[in-house]
């Protein structure tokens, strides 16, 4: 039973039908890894906020200078 | 949880992202400026010149080439190695040498490869034009690429990989794999340019394809999404709309782009149900791409003023809108009924454009705007540049796929027309004749969009030049007193 299983995997023909179902269930794990638990869910959307933790004074400088501009251009 | 502790920017390597985004502003110029010659020799063919070095088909790789890897391929060298180092707060692996190597390798290889397209040395192959040798250079200032990216991962400061870097990260990995199965050739010797592709007839086609719309899904995709994932949230001033529908977003596209390249090739000589499949997995595409689109659009929720006063948030959310509009066109014009008008007309060159000027090119600039201050401790040297930059590039991009779609649209219509006896009903020159039209407003588009580059370079060369002068200026105080 085991060996054709095996067998059927491995046949070349059956290649389409074979990566069809790893990638499928993959990505249905995948979407239920990402979606099912809520504890999960607030640490994932914990990394939002990233891109904004590198604020240095290059960005501080920059962002008031557009700030006032964008108020004189109003 | 993310630590919050960013290094300053002396601490990151700045150098080499500031030599990637000049050299990406340089082959913009260079790539759309071929390109609207070459669009303009489609409309005045006299533009020849009789002249074989700049005819369409020796220039037309060399736009390509300009502006794919060029301006495309540098600007994501220098965001990769921005966004890398700020996500990670780490400085980036390799020294100074193996970032410089990548670099020079890198534009040595796309400059040479377009002098070799002038004098009529190429492989053929569609996006993947490079001769055999400029090909294994590539493939190994690649190796180094994906080595330096992946060694400053692996010393990131944070524990977690922000969405941006695996972005950057599958655009490596396919590029590598994409570039060297569909470069695999045999020289006819080795002092000689010219070499015969491993593959043939029907095989030799489905590889190139295989390439030719990965490389548009990951090299013009994926990787400018990692752009948009990192730049829209820090110019938003907040943080990205859903994190989680980043990650599904990610591996939605991961999944499902290597089966698509097929529909480059409906109703030729390929198996069929081969056809079917690509068709299907394009369809299904237009989920995880309008998934990623509202999660950058939404990230500005809250903030929509932003886009009255902000002309970088007004690239950016345009971009992200051409790209809503390119990937439901593009699986549109996948389907085998669509594809039998579209296919062999201008709509095909309209649609690319619609995603290379709408959403690459825009996210690019928007990208660099944010970038380049930050990157010379300055101020923009002028927003109202940027405005005008962004109405220029919006017109330009939107006169273009027009005049494409009634260009294309009008050739296949014309093209399958028949008479009331079954004869065609327009002779071939009829087709090109009323196309005259179409093809004037395109170099036009192209004019406005290349006017806003011009712009651009200007607008940037005054913000690094004071930048110097504001770092000459303490010093010189500080020598007198």
């Amino acid at each position: 039973m085991l060996t054709d299983f095996w067998t059927w995997i491995l046949d070349l023909g059956n290649s389409k039908t074979v990566a069809l179902l790893i990638f499928f269930t993959t990505f249905v794990g995948i979407v239920i890894y990402v979606y099912s638990s809520r504890k999960r869910s607030e640490r994932l959307e914990s990394y939002r906020y990233m891109p904004l933790m590198d604020e240095d004074e290059a960005d501080k400088r920059v962002k008031a200078a557009e700030a006032s501009q964008a108020k004189g251009e109003k | 949880m993310a630590h919050s502790a960013a290094l300053s920017s002396e601490q990151y390597n700045y150098d080499i992202v500031k030599k990637f985004a000049i050299a990406s502003i340089i082959w913009g110029i260079l790539g759309m400026t071929a390109g609207v010659y070459i669009a303009s020799e489609l409309a005045w063919p006299f533009l020849n010149f009789d002249i074989a070095q700049i005819t369409f088909g020796r220039l037309r790789p060399l736009h390509t080439s300009g502006v794919i890897f060029g301006f495309g391929g540098n600007a994501l060298f220098a965001t990769s190695y921005y966004v890398v180092q700020r996500t990670c707060q780490t400085r980036l692996a390799g020294g100074t040498f193996w970032p410089n190597f990548t670099f020079w390798g890198w534009n040595a290889s796309i400059l040479i490869a377009g002098l070799l397209y002038l004098q009529g040395f190429t492989q053929a192959r569609e996006y993947a034009e490079p001769v055999w040798f400029i090909d294994l250079a590539i493939a190994v200032v690649w190796v180094v690429y994906f080595l330096i990216f992946t060694v400053t991962l692996v010393k990131r400061n944070q524990p977690h990989i922000y969405v941006a870097n695996w972005f950057y990260m599958s655009f490596i990995l396919a590029t590598a794999l994409l570039h060297i199965f569909n470069n695999l050739a045999v020289p006819i010797s080795l002092t000689s340019p010219v070499s015969y592709s491993l593959f043939s007839g029907a095989q030799d086609a489905m590889t190139q394809w295989w390439y030719g719309h990965n490389a548009v899904g990951f090299f013009l995709t994926a990787a400018f999404l990692g752009m948009m994932y990192y730049f829209v949230p820090k110019q938003a001033g907040r943080p990205v709309y859903s994190y989680r529908l980043s990650i599904i977003h990610f591996w939605a596209l991961s999944f499902m782009y290597m089966w698509v390249g097929t529909h480059h090739l409906h109703w030729t000589a390929i198996p069929d149900w081969t056809s079917t499949l690509a068709a299907a997995f394009s369809i299904m595409l237009l989920m995880p791409s309008w998934g990623g689109m509202i999660n950058g659009i939404m990230t500005l929720s809250g903030a929509w003023d932003k886009l009255r006063t902000d002309p970088i948030m007004m690239f950016m959310i345009t971009a992200l809108s051409f790209y809503g509009m390119s990937t439901f066109e593009g699986p549109m014009m996948s389907l085998k009924s669509v594809n039998a008008l579209s296919h062999y007309t201008d709509w095909t060159v309209g649609h690319v454009h619609s995603g290379a000027l709408g959403w690459v090119a825009m996210i690019t600039f928007a990208s660099f705007y944010h970038m380049i201050p930050r990157l010379w401790n300055t101020t923009l040297y002028s927003m109202q540049l940027v405005y005008t930059h962004f109405f220029l590039a919006t017109i330009g991009t939107i006169l273009y796929i027009t005049a494409l779609w009634v260009s294309g649209i009008g050739q296949g219509l014309m093209l399958r027309a028949f008479d009331e006896y079954g004869n065609l009903a327009y002779t071939f020159v009829e087709t090109v004749a009323f196309m005259h039209g179409p093809l004037v407003a395109r170099a036009v588009g192209g004019l406005f969009f290349l006017s806003g580059m011009l712009l651009m370079a200007f607008n940037i060369y005054m913000t690094i030049a004071r930048a110097k002068q504001e770092s000459t200026v303490p010093a010189t105080a500080a020598a007198k007193a």
